[in-house]
C-alpha cells in the first residue's frame, strides 16, 4: 500500500512487520521518532513484543544481547552519542555473533552541538564486525530494514546489521513508501547456540591466546559469507516485491569519464548532478555506496573518481574516500562536504566535479585544497 | 518539478500542511517530497516547509532556493521574513488574508483561511487550525485536485469540519 511517511515511520512500520520478541532503546534526536512510533504499536498490542525502556544506550544494546543471546529478535535505534555510548557492547553483539538489527539515523558528533547530518558517527563502528548499510530514500529505508533481518538472522552470518539513514534528511523527510504483505520472507529466526533460560547452565567465557584469533577469524570468514546472503536476499525482494537494491547503486556510469561516489542522500542528489553535467557533455556518473561492510567490489578502471565524504578521519582524511583508495589503488579528488548538516546541493555536486583536482582533497565552505 | 515553500509559524500547521499536500499529491498518481527546515524551532517562531511535485520520483534533498510558489499561512511572519526570497519570475504566491495583496511580478491570491477556522471552530489550544482550510485553497490553485485533497484530509482527521474547511476554502478563493 502505497503512503506518505517519514524515513522515521517507515523504519518503525518494517519492524512493527518483522516484529521483533525485544525492542529496547533509548531516544535521542534525530531517532526518537522510530522508537516512540514502536513503543505506541507495542502498547496498542500491533507488535508482539516487549519493549524494554532503558537508562542509556549502553543499556540499551546490552539489553539486545541479553534478549538475542537466547534466540529472541530484537531491534534497537540510535544515532550519533548514543550509537558512541554503545560501543563497547556494539563489539560485544557481533563478537558474540547476535543478529541484532539497528537503526542509526546519522547525526554529527559534538561538540559544537549539532544534531544534522553526518556520517562520523556509524563509520567510528567500522571495525566492530557489523554490517554497515546506508539507504538514500523512505522507500530504501523501509525495504532495507526489512531484508536486514533476514540477511543479519541467515545461519551463514550471524552478524548484527546496522542500517543507516541521514539524520533530518531522511529521518524527517515525508515521502511515498509502498508497504509489503511480508509474508514468509522473514524466515523465523534460528540461532544455533541460543542459550535457553528454562535450562539454566554457566559458560566460561575466557579465551586464551590459542583461540580468540580464531573467533575474529569466524566473524572475517562471515563477514565474506554475507556477501552471497546479500545477493540472494536482495534478489528475493525484487522477485517478491519488485524493487531491486544492489551493494552499489550505479547511474549512468557505464560509459562515464568521471564517477561520483558517495553515500546516503548525497549519492542521491549526485544522480541529478550526473544529468546536469552530460547535457554540458561531461561524461559524468554516480555510484551509490550501499553495503559498507562488507565493503563492495569497485570496478573504477580508467575512470576519475570524485568522492564526497560526509565525514573525516584527522591527521588522515575523508573516511569513504581513504577505502575505496587502499581498496582499489586509484587516485581520486576527495570533497569533503555535508559534515553537521552543511548544505550541499546538486549544484554544488556538479561544481565539485566541474573543478575536481585528482590526487588532492577539499573542503567545501572551507574553499581550502590541500 | 513544482517547488513550493510554506512559510508560517511554529505550532500554526505548516508541517502538517506540506504532509497532506503531499499525501493529495500522491492521491493525484504524481510523487512529492515533503520537509520542513528543522532549526531551532518552536512555538510562535518562524518556521519554512518545503514541498516538491514531479511526475517521476524526487531525488533532491536540500532546499528549494528558487521555489516556483510561495504560501504564507501568517502574515505576521512578512515583517521578519522576506517570503518572495528566490521566488521564481512570474511565481505564484497564496496568502492567508481577508484582503488582496499586490506583488508586481508575481500571481497572488488570497482567502481568510483564519476567519473560515474560526467560523467551522477548528481551534487548536486558542489557534486556529489552517493546514486543512489551506489545501482547499491549493486545490483551487490547481496545485493538487480537490478530490484528493479531500482524501488526503480524511487520511489524516476524522472530524469533517476539516473538510468543510477545505470546500469553503475553496468557494471563497480570490480571482
Amino acid at each position: 500500500m502505497k503512503k506518505i511517511a517519514t524515513g522515521n515511520k517507515a523504519v518503525a512500520e518494517a519492524v512493527k512487520q518483522a516484529a521483533p520478541g525485544v525492542v529496547a532503546a533509548y531516544p535521542i534526536t534525530p531517532q526518537t521518532e522510530i522508537v516512540e512510533q514502536i513503543a505506541e504499536f507495542v502498547t496498542g498490542g500491533l507488535m508482539p513484543t516487549r519493549y524494554i525502556a532503558v537508562e542509556s544506550e549502553h543499556s540499551a544494546m546490552a539489553a539486545c544481547i541479553g534478549a538475542s543471546i537466547t534466540g529472541m529478535r530484537t531491534f534497537t535505534a540510535t544515532s550519533s552519542h548514543g550509537l558512541l555510548y554503545m560501543h563497547e557492547m556494539t563489539n560485544w553483539a557481533a563478537g558474540a555473533r547476535l543478529p541484532i538489527v539497528m537503526a542509526n539515523v546519522n547525526r554529527s558528533l559534538g561538540p559544537g552541538w549539532n544534531i544534522w547530518a553526518e556520517h562520523t558517527d556509524a563509520l567510528q563502528e567500522r571495525d566492530t564486525g557489523w554490517l554497515q548499510v546506508y539507504v538514500s530514500t523512505v522507500q530504501e529505508a523501509y525495504d532495507t530494514i526489512l531484508m536486514a533481518f533476514r540477511i543479519a538472522e541467515h545461519n551463514d552470518v550471524l552478524l548484527p546489521v546496522m542500517v543507516n539513514l541521514d539524520g533530518f534528511l531522511l529521518s524527517h523527510i515525508m515521502q511515498p513508501v509502498d508497504t509489503v504483505e511480508l509474508g514468509d520472507f522473514i524466515p523465523d529466526i534460528y540461532l544455533p547456540y541460543a542459550i535457553d533460560p528454562k535450562h539454566p547452565a554457566g559458560y566460561g567465557t575466557l579465551t586464551g591466546p590459542d583461540q580468540q584469533f580464531k573467533f575474529r577469524w569466524d566473524i572475517e570468514r562471515s563477514m565474506r559469507d554475507s556477501v552471497t546472503v546479500i545477493e540472494q536476499t536482495e534478489k528475493e525482494f525484487a522477485k517478491r516485491f519488485g524493487r531491486r537494491y544492489g551493494f552499489t547503486e550505479d547511474y549512468r556510469v557505464e560509459d562515464a569519464d568521471v564517477i561520483v561516489i558517495a553515500l546516503g542522500t548525497l549519492g542521491k542528489e549526485a544522480e541529478v548532478a550526473v544529468d546536469l553535467l552530460r547535457n554540458e557533455g561531461i561524461k559524468a556518473g554516480s555510484l551509490r555506496i550501499r553495503w559498507l561492510r562488507p565493503f563492495p567490489k569497485l570496478n573504477l578502471k580508467g575512470k576519475e573518481i570524485v568522492v564526497i565524504d560526509r565525514d573525516y578521519s584527522f591527521g588522515f582524511g575523508g573516511i569513504v574516500a581513504s577505502e575505496i583508495k587502499a581498496k582499489t589503488g586509484i587516485s581520486l579528488y576527495s570533497v569533503i562536504a555535508g559534515i553537521g548538516g552543511q548544505e550541499v546541493t546538486y549544484d554544488d555536486i556538479a561544481g565539485f566535479v566541474r573543478t575536481r583536482r585528482m590526487g588532492e582533497e577539499f573542503w567545501f565552505g572551507v574553499n581550502a585544497h590541500v | 518539478m513544482f517547488e513550493i515553500r510554506i512559510h508560517s509559524r511554529g505550532g500554526q500547521g505548516g508541517v502538517t500542511a506540506a504532509r497532506l499536500l503531499a499525501m493529495a499529491t500522491l492521491h493525484d498518481g504524481k510523487y512529492a517530497t515533503a520537509c520542513p527546515f528543522y532549526g531551532a524551532e518552536r512555538r510562535g517562531a518562524p518556521i519554512v516547509s518545503f514541498v516538491r511535485i514531479d511526475d517521476k520520483p524526487i531525488k533532491i534533498y536540500s532546499q528549494i532556493r528558487q521555489p516556483d510558489m510561495v504560501v504564507v499561512l501568517d502574515t505576521s511572519v512578512m515583517d521578519v521574513v522576506d517570503v518572495l526570497h528566490g521566488l521564481k519570475k512570474g511565481g505564484r504566491i497564496f496568502i492567508n488574508s481577508a484582503g488582496k495583496r499586490e506583488f508586481p511580478g508575481f500571481e497572488c491570491r488570497n482567502v481568510d483561511l483564519t476567519g473560515i477556522a474560526l467560523r467551522e471552530n477548528l481551534v487548536v489550544s486558542g489557534s486556529p487550525i489552517l493546514n486543512t482550510p489551506v489545501i482547499g485553497a491549493l486545490a483551487k490553485m490547481g496545485i493538487i485536485t480537490a478530490e484528493s485533497g479531500k482524501l488526503a484530509i480524511r487520511e489524516m482527521f476524522s472530524d469533517e469540519r476539516n473538510v468543510k474547511a477545505a470546500d469553503a476554502a475553496y468557494k471563497e478563493m480570490s480571482a
